[in-house]
């Protein structure tokens, strides 16, 4: 009988070690980021690498404001993932409401469409029609080309929460002399709040994380994080103390962010196809 | 829907129609073209727009640095790539050879922990949560810090390598070694999200196959692979659809570790056409490689909605 016991004990401990180590690669790589973050250079870059006991400093952080305009570039990412979430979300709601109720189908797999298209191949238009608009390194360009990874995941996800709104909520306002404006102003965008939260969050960390289209059509005045950060790996060599708090500080916002909405994330990032 | 039309033809056949009413009769009868308008407008500018001058771009010889006007060279391009530029033909099997070994690692790892996590223990919240970090983490700082960890004397990776007792390796410093690191860094990021999508499918299997296999006396063994796997296939085959269209994509994490080096032993043909692109401002070849590209993300989709109806 002690036997049974002990071996169901062995077996619970064998689980939980296997857990830890499965889930270790993934909780290494951050915890890696943060703390090479705060190690001075010289234990930063020390061989063999020390894992818990090392010194702590702020000097990489210090660093990252004072040699670099890194409050622009934060201000420059947080412009343009707001304006493209914004703007995705004026133009998508009422295109997922009108999917959702309407069964436009047709319109539904456009949008899929801009899901597969490789993004590098809008690139090259893009870049000579904005060349040619003297649009180049200005919010309004970036904003409009992150919205190729932002509207797609706002309509997408948004049918979903529209199409889970009950018919009779939406005819009861029609009959009470709602137009379909006002029934989808009143009744439906109030009832799909939840979702509109998440999609905005997934269209903000999807624009915030974008690199391809920034670093093309982005300049001095508008250069985002994602950008600046790829300058600095030239820019600082092997000093890593500043490199590992500009990663922190662009990741941090997107983790936080992350946690709010995790039950949304992986429908969101297979397009409804997988209910997390 | 033709009632509550109705009711509005009605109400107004009395009165002389002011340009209000007809602004919202017009407004109600076409409402599902208005509601997207603008949305398509969008689309319609940003990604239409783009797509059909990509193509017929493809079809130039354009150097946008030069002032001289883009030249039609028909399919040019198209010969060079399929023929003459074994730059290219290189750049193309290293993208499906990339997306090869990536997307098998995470579909391979993924499912195993998918099994592992199958159940009901403490801590699993935690376990969800943190899955979904390395997806949504920004691409560029976590390249970064693959960056340092890489690094071939003072990094964390050949330390803990050197632990296990391997020697150490050059990772991304090294052609030889390049790809195949920069797709550790797509496993770490991605693995999650084909654990997530078949826990979600598991989560949906019936009980009642379990059942009679174990009262047939069937190993654990043989109940994953006649039973688990094959019910498991659809929720897989979407998992390794969107992962293979993000593979066949990746640009940020090869650009930001080794921009295609050391010489091109990492050059998909993301990075080539857009050093193409804009380094060298080759804007018609750089199309023509875009439109191919498109073409195989097309075809890896066809065929894995072809595997998805076919049994095995």
């Amino acid at each position: 009988m002690s036997a049974k016991l002990l071996n169901s004990r062995l077996r619970t401990v064998g689980f939980y070690a296997l857990v830890i180590i499965v889930m270790l690669p993934t909780v290494f790589v951050f915890y890696w980021m943060i703390t090479l973050s705060l190690k001075p250079q010289v234990e930063a870059a020390g061989y063999p690498p020390s894992f818990f006991r090392f010194s702590i400093t702020f000097k990489g952080y210090v660093e990252v404001f004072s040699k670099h305009p890194f409050l622009l570039y934060t201000w420059n990412s947080f412009v343009v993932a707001t304006g493209c979430t914004l703007l995705g979300l004026i133009v998508g709601l009422p295109a997922a409401y009108s999917i959702a109720h309407w069964r436009q189908a047709g319109l539904a797999v456009v949008v899929l469409a801009a899901r597969i298209i490789p993004g590098i191949s809008y690139l090259i238009p893009w870049y000579i029609l904005f060349r040619n608009l003297k649009m180049v390194d200005t919010y309004q360009a970036l904003i409009l080309t992150h919205l190729v990874v932002g509207l797609p995941i706002i309509i997408w996800v948004m049918i979903g929460f529209f199409e889970d709104i009950p018919p009779e909520l939406r005819d009861a306002a029609l009959i009470d002399g709602c137009s379909y404006y006002g029934a989808f102003l009143r009744v439906a965008v109030p009832l799909v709040k939840p979702g509109i939260v998440a999609t905005s969050i997934l269209s903000f960390i999807f624009s915030w994380n974008n690199f391809l289209f920034s670093v093309i059509l982005a300049g001095r005045n508008t250069r985002t994080l994602p950008i600046a950060v790829f300058n600095m790996i030239g820019y600082e060599e092997i000093n890593w103390g500043p490199l590992a708090a500009a990663a922190t500080l662009i990741t941090l916002p997107v983790i936080l962010l992350t946690l709010i909405i995790q039950r949304h994330i992986v429908s969101g990032l297979t397009f409804g196809a997988v209910k997390g | 829907m033709a009632n509550r039309t109705d009711v509005v033809d009605q109400s107004v056949a009395g009165a002389s129609l002011s340009l209000g009413i007809r602004i919202s009769r017009f407004g109600h009868r076409y409402a599902r073209f208005i509601f997207p308008a603008p949305a398509l407008l969008i689309v319609a500018l940003i990604i239409v727009y783009p797509v059909f001058y990509t193509g017929w771009m493809s079809l130039q010889e354009w150097f946008a640095s030069s002032l001289t006007p883009p030249k039609f060279i028909a399919v040019a391009n198209y010969q060079k790539i399929l023929a003459g530029d074994p730059r290219v033909r290189d750049a193309f099997f290293r993208t499906l050879y990339f997306t090869l070994i990536a997307v098998s690692a995470e579909t391979a790892l993924g499912v195993a922990m998918a099994l592992l996590f199958n159940r009901e223990f403490w801590g699993r919240g935690l376990v969800r949560t943190l899955s979904i970090l390395p997806m949504m983490a920004t691409p560029t700082a976590i390249s970064l810090v693959f960056v340092m960890m890489y690094h071939p004397t003072l990094g964390v990776m050949n330390y803990l390598v050197g632990l296990v007792g391997l020697s150490p390796f050059k990772w991304t410093y090294s052609s030889k070694t390049a790809l195949y690191a920069i797709a550790l860094v797509d496993v770490w990021e991605w693995t999650p999200l084909i654990m997530l999508i078949a826990l979600a499918g598991l989560a949906a299997l019936p009980k009642e196959p379990y059942e009679s296999a174990l009262i047939d006396g069937a190993s654990a063994l043989q109940c994953f692979w006649y039973i688990t796997l094959p019910l498991l296939r659809p929720t897989l085959i979407v998992a390794i659809l969107f992962r293979s269209i993000d593979a066949l994509k990746t640009f940020d994490i090869i650009f930001v570790m080794t921009q295609g080096g050391p010489s091109n032993a990492s050059e998909t043909i993301n990075i080539l056409l857009f050093n193409q692109a804009f380094s060298y401002f080759n804007m018609g070849y750089a199309s023509s490689m875009a439109v191919a590209l498109f073409a195989i993300v097309m075809g890896a989709c066809l065929i894995l909605m072809k595997v998805r109806r076919v049994g095995w």
